[in-house]
């Protein structure tokens, strides 16, 4: 019986039970918080993360907004710089490029350009990544391009426990803070402590401890990474496996610390290879860890295409199970 | 000019403070080109000339606890909301005595005192920001209102249109106040809009709208009363057109290729500040010494703000990655 494997004191949900039980949260603790944008109100969230949410605290609370994203990012600006601590929720990625003018050249410059007299504590959610044959316009993953940017914090959940724990904590960044939501997580049902609540947004973590070689990803690639670590257990590679949490800040302090002690590393980044999250990290390690490497660095990444429809195609696409595998056994001379 | 008949409170000092307030920006501005002639003032500079009785009709209308943003063309939006000259100069001298601490230049003056929100570069970027401040008074209850400076080129912007229909779908206490001066940077309204009454945009979003002559400070101020009036009774938004026009280039960069002599010259002789002093002057209302009392007052704060500028500091380039991230003193106040 599935209730017996809980350990008392927790519940299963889903990661998406998890992103909506931390909205909640947020909106009981402090009123100045409200979630706003296309359909989180009466349908109940694209990806039903909202669901409910409406009856519980009404519209102007959960506020349904028109297909207005840079109009509605906007004013989650505005109101942010007022005071309020909104939420806004873009669909997808793909569609926050529709945002991006007021996300860049407003909500991240404000306080420099301002010389520190507004800031703009904004958290903006999204979901990202492929694996819904939903294609080129709906799949990508561009949080690795958000991470470029300084003035904003980039957060990628991977687990339930920080689907319910990060959102309190970038509510109280003074800064935006966007938060990527893999796609394929939403179902991923994971354990949670009863009284479970907010998590630090500034550290990565080992998910799994190793000796051999440090396998380094997040968001929804870091299950098919802690998969293909089991793999490589079979054939006596000890692989650690870190999920980054925040992508930006990066925690190199995790990172270089793994890295020195395994003396070998692959990177697993559903973005795509060329001038990516991955290369920065990359670069990071031969900035300060070069001496400490016993072999190349490596990289999983999504193909150079946009994502396809057919199913195939879109699985080749990003980074899968064997590919870390086979990647991590090549750093070894191992085929 | 408008008589101020429908305006009996007004009074002779209130009259000769409109004149102050254009004679001032004017001023202001022409020390400020000679000042980047010199190249005390870099980068972009975009003056307000021509436009003055558009801020200075309708910012005096509004009160302490109301929210303004404004665009790249705000010196004078800035002057007259209270920004003081010294720190407004001291900026676009690019030293951390000015108002955004020399991070932001002529185009991105702010000032929290004032609930100045800014300069915003992004022609139309400024509109969503307002609609947000709205939103959060609306939301606590707060009879706040925020003015929304934008000029016309901003109406070919999506952003115009997501924000109008977010301000009266969500009934929020914005005013726009377009500044239609008839060209965005060199391109004319007519080869920019399909409709060029642009007034008429507003009707479209269910928003009460006027049309006003830009360049008669008294009707710009007696449309402002009506407009600020309406939005803090109604708390919906409300559209004013201040038809107006740029007498100098768009910034110091343009050579002004796209529109003749002549048709600025036309203008020239609507400009608000010799239109309106010619009007008072007629009636009676100032004198000579008033006049000359008012150039000699605005003649020391600028002489005061050009010393402010000169005197201020460089901030120290140790601190340049600061303002990037809140520091911790300001993450205690928040």
């Amino acid at each position: 019986m599935p209730q017996e494997m809980i350990h008392p004191g927790t519940t299963e949900l889903t990661y998406r039970d998890a992103v909506r039980e931390a909205i909640r949260d947020a909106m009981r603790r402090d009123d100045r918080v409200f979630l706003m944008g296309e359909d989180v109100g009466r349908y109940g969230g694209c990806y039903a993360v909202s669901k409910g949410l409406l009856a519980e605290f009404g519209p102007e609370r959960i506020r349904d907004t028109p297909l207005s994203e840079s109009g509605f990012t906007g004013a989650g600006i505005g109101a942010a710089m007022a005071g309020m601590r909104p939420i806004v929720e873009l669909m997808t990625v793909n569609f926050s490029l529709l945002a991006l003018d007021q996300i860049f050249n407003s909500a991240v410059t404000v306080r420099h350009m301002s010389g520190n007299q507004f800031g703009v504590p904004l958290v903006i959610r999204m979901a990202t990544g492929a694996g819904r044959q939903l294609a080129a316009q709906h799949s990508h993953s561009l949080e690795g391009w958000y991470a470029h940017i300084p003035g904003i914090k980039v957060l990628a959940p991977a687990t339930v426990e920080d689907a319910r724990g990060m959102l309190w904590m970038a509510l109280q960044d003074p800064d935006p803070a966007l938060i990527f939501e893999n796609v394929m997580l939403y179902n991923m049902t994971g354990k949670l402590a009863a009284d479970a609540g907010p998590v630090n947004i500034d550290k990565a973590a080992v998910r799994r401890p190793g000796r051999d070689i440090s396998l380094i990803t997040y968001g929804g690639s870091l299950w098919k990474t802690l998969e293909a670590a089991t793999v490589l257990a079979g054939e006596n590679i000890d692989a650690e496996v870190i999920d980054l949490r925040s992508l930006r800040p990066l925690d190199d302090a995790t990172i270089m610390t793994s890295v020195a002690r395994t003396r070998r590393a692959i990177i697993v980044d559903e973005g795509w290879r060329s001038g990516s999250l991955s290369a920065e990290i990359g670069m990071r390690m031969v900035e300060q860890v070069f001496w400490e490497l016993d072999a190349p660095i490596g990289r999983v990444c999504s193909a150079e295409v946009p994502i396809p429809y057919a199913r195939h195609l879109e699985n080749a696409a990003i980074p899968q199970v064997p590919n870390i595998v086979a990647a991590a056994k090549a750093v070894f001379g191992r085929a | 000019m408008t008589p101020p008949t429908d305006k009996p409170r007004l009074s002779r000092e209130h009259m000769l403070g409109l004149l102050k307030q254009m004679i001032r920006i004017r001023r202001f501005e022409a020390k400020c080109a000679e000042l980047y002639t010199q190249e005390k003032i870099r980068g972009f500079m975009h003056l307000y000339d021509g436009e003055e009785a558009v801020a200075v009709g309708v910012i005096p209308v509004l009160e302490k606890r109301d929210r303004i943003v404004a665009t790249y063309r705000e010196h004078g939006h800035a002057l007259v909301r209270g920004v003081p000259m010294t720190t407004v100069l001291a900026e676009m001298y690019g030293k951390q005595d000015g108002c955004s601490r020399g991070r932001g230049g002529s185009m991105h003056l702010f000032d929290r005192a004032t609930n100045f929100y800014g300069g915003n570069a992004i022609v139309g970027g400024g509109l969503p920001t307002a609609v947000g401040l709205a939103l959060a008074d609306r939301m606590r209850g707060d009879d706040s209102i925020t003015a929304c400076f934008f000029g016309e080129g901003a109406v070919a912007e999506g952003e115009f249109h997501e924000s109008l229909n977010l301000a009266a779908l969500w009934g929020l206490p914005v005013l726009f106040v377009c500044e239609n001066n008839l060209y965005a940077m060199g391109t004319a309204l007519a080869i920019s809009e399909s409709e060029t009454n642009i007034q008429r945009k507003a009707a479209c979003y269910q928003i009460a709208s006027e049309a006003v002559d830009g360049m008669d400070v008294i009707a710009v101020e007696a449309a402002a009363r009506r407009a600020v009036q309406a939005v803090r009774e109604t708390r919906k938004p409300y559209f004013l057109e201040c038809r107006t026009y740029r007498l100098r280039a768009h910034s110091m960069f343009d050579a002004q290729l796209y529109r003749d002599k002549a048709e600025v010259e036309v203008w020239r002789h609507k400009e608000p500040i010799v239109r309106y002093q010619g009007w008072l002057e007629a009636n009676h209302l100032i004198h000579p010494e008033d006049l000359a009392r008012m150039e000699s007052e605005v003649a020391a704060e600028i002489a005061e703000a050009v010393a402010f500028g000169e005197a201020g500091t460089w901030e120290p380039v140790e601190q340049l990655t600061r303002f990037t991230y809140a520091e911790a003193a300001a993450q205690a106040d928040r």
